[in-house]
């Protein structure tokens, strides 16, 4: 237990320390060394950003869920998937502040915001996200229920609001025909709960391994969940793809066809919900096979929102325009670099690290919780 | 020749039947003595005459002092037919300046806005560089400034890089992360040289005379007879955008 911890200490303390060269490469470098051009604007890091974003609304509807709805089989996860929540998203807009080309002008958003953009109004949703978090943990550490059951209960269509919003900030741009549909908000909302119960199920397994009851519910929920996406998946893909004419076409064909055709299938498909679906199936008790449905789901997710932000910049506005200059930024193909890795690793080192010293110092999987159950039962 | 005086060229008539350049000119110095919310500005493209020499890429950039990856006047280039019946149509693509701009609700800071002569503008010293109004174009008429150099990695960075760019009447030189670098950039109808009396770049460059520019409320002007004809049209109509950007056919 101890070597492998040493390990883990290791790699982590590896991952830190290559993801700061990535951070200094942006600091000194720009966005030179960034593999997006102006044809595929936004690349990895904005897809790490609606991921994590993901997360985090998912983790703090599980929490939510606990403390509105009273589902006492949870309960120890609370705290976890609160402070999750808040990991999460302080890491999601720390990936979007390096996507930046002006960093130090993000405060704009607040001093001379801009209503009519979706991407103001996620700004402001998340500040107000943030600061019911902050309150959340403060009030939690009290003691103080009622206050609690209050802002969870404000929390839940702020909550919705955001993964939503985060959705519809694709949807709305009627220049991409794959990102303009009704769908994606509703989409995003799924997803984001997808990957924050898969994330809660594997930190269950790991930290409640004996809970079968509380891993049996994580289990079944992602499994429901697994369902749902994949319907609605479903129907993004084959309404534009049945009579074989639409605006769509090309970009689902390259998605599920083209260079990167095992991110959809092996990733997301067999990784990320086949594998999961059969070992929740199989052994639905079993800490293991539900820590590691759930780690693979909620890892994978990654490729999901891969999946939309780039495919959607990747067929011309114009026909012929890739023609039309020169230049290794006006292309309408993508692959991340070195360096776009670095800093993503850096989020995730940072992400992992904080949420070490919350295990660590906070009182998140302490007796408290059961405690504070008990009160409620 | 020495101490004989050479006679005054005769004064260029500036009429319907002038050159167009000079009737450009003429409409464009009216155009000028109105209040900037009269004025219409528009550009006419007659793809008959455009010859795909690429003069207008290359003067806009030398107006503009572009660097690497940032484009605002491209021409597409494309085959048409199969041998031995084929043709090549060239389409220049500035930015549209829309009426309609999809590019101006979605900036989250309101740096990129219509101008009341009807030039979408960016406010260069507000853009965080968030890349959303690129994505939200639906004509790829705006391009990122990443803050390259084309002779970077050769052994001496050239002048003319760092030679300023009066874009919006403002002096900047490319240096380091300050603006334009790190924001988004875009074919701004040369405002700069409009507000001087000179006509865009790439009108007074194109070497065909396929290019037009003017005052569309100015009945007088060239380019409100051009975007009355039958063959006019705009590129992508059903995006609603409502383009300042006419081709003739």
């Amino acid at each position: 237990m101890r070597a492998a911890r040493a390990v883990l200490y290791g790699l982590w303390t590896v991952a830190f320390a290559l993801g700061l060269v990535g951070v200094w490469q942006r600091i000194a470098y720009g966005h030179t060394l960034a593999g997006y051009g102006s044809y595929v604007v936004w690349g990895l890091w904005v897809a790490a950003y609606a991921y994590f974003v993901g997360l985090s609304a998912g983790s703090f509807l599980f929490a939510a869920l606990v403390n509105v709805l009273n589902v006492n089989v949870l309960r120890p996860l609370s705290r976890t998937a609160l402070f999750t929540a808040l990991v999460s998203i302080a890491v999601a807009l720390l990936a979007v502040l390096f996507d930046l080309g002006h960093m130090n002008r993000a405060f704009e958003v607040f001093t001379s915001p801009n209503f009519s953009s979706m991407m103001t109004w996620m700004v402001w949703l998340y500040a107000a996200y943030g600061i019911l978090l902050l309150a959340l943990m403060w009030y939690e550490r009290n003691g103080n229920t009622g206050m609690v059951r209050a802002l969870y209960t404000v929390g839940i269509p702020l909550a919705i609001a955001f993964p939503g919003g985060g959705g519809a900030l694709f949807a709305t741009l009627s220049s991409k025909p794959y990102w303009h549909q009704p769908l994606y908000p509703i989409f995003f909302v799924v997803g984001a709960l997808l990957s924050g119960a898969a994330l809660m199920a594997a930190l269950a397994s790991v930290f409640w391994p004996d809970r079968s009851d509380m891993l049996h519910v994580l289990g079944r929920t992602v499994l429901g969940l697994i369902a749902l996406d994949l319907v609605l998946e479903w129907a993004e893909f084959s309404i534009p793809l049945w009579y074989g004419v639409s605006p769509e076409k090309e970009v689902l064909m390259q998605i599920l066809t083209g260079r990167f055709w095992w991110v959809f299938w092996v990733v997301h498909l067999v990784l990320g919900s086949a594998v999961p679906v059969a070992l929740l199936l199989w052994r639905p008790h079993h800490a293991t096979c539900v820590g590691i449905a759930g780690a693979l789901t909620a890892l994978t997710f990654l490729a999901v929102r891969l999946n939309i932000v780039i495919p959607g910049q990747v067929t011309p506005e114009l026909r012929g325009l890739e023609n039309a200059f020169s230049d290794h930024r006006l292309t309408f193909s993508y692959v991340p670099t070195t360096h776009e890795w670095l800093v993503l690793l850096f989020l995730v080192a940072v992400g992992l690290g904080a949420l070490w010293l919350g295990f660590r110092y906070l009182p998140l999987i302490e007796t408290r919780e059961v405690e504070t159950h008990e009160r409620y039962s | 020749m020495a101490g004989k005086e050479l006679a005054p060229l005769p004064a260029a008539a500036a009429g319907p039947e002038a050159d167009v350049l000079l009737r450009m000119q003429a409409d464009l110095r009216r155009a000028l003595e109105k209040p900037v919310a009269e004025r219409r500005w528009v550009m006419v493209i007659d793809l008959r005459r455009c010859m795909g020499c690429h003069s207008c890429t290359i003067a806009c950039i030398a107006e503009n002092k572009l660097p690497p990856g940032v484009v605002y006047r491209p021409v597409i280039d494309e085959e048409i037919g199969t041998y031995p019946h084929v043709s090549r149509v060239f389409t220049p693509r500035p930015c549209m300046q829309c009426d309609s701009p999809p590019c101006v609700p979605v900036c989250p800071v309101a740096a990129t806005f219509k101008r009341p002569d009807g030039v979408v503008a960016i406010d260069y010293d507000r853009c965080i560089g968030c890349r959303y109004c690129i994505a939200a174009c639906p004509y790829n008429a705006r391009t990122f400034d990443f803050g390259e150099y084309y002779t970077e990695d050769t052994p001496a960075l050239q002048p003319y890089e760092k030679a300023p760019t009066y874009e919006y009447g403002q002096k900047r030189v490319r240096s380091g992360g300050a603006s334009p670098v790190g924001n988004a950039r875009k074919c701004h109808f040369c405002l700069h040289r409009l507000e001087e009396g000179m006509l865009p770049a790439c009108v007074t460059s194109c070497v065909g005379r396929a290019t037009y520019f003017g005052d569309a409320n100015d009945p007088e002007s060239l380019v409100h007879e051009l975007i009355g004809r039958p063959n006019v049209q705009v590129l992508k109509p059903e995006a609603g955008t409502m383009p300042r950007v006419y081709y003739l056919v």
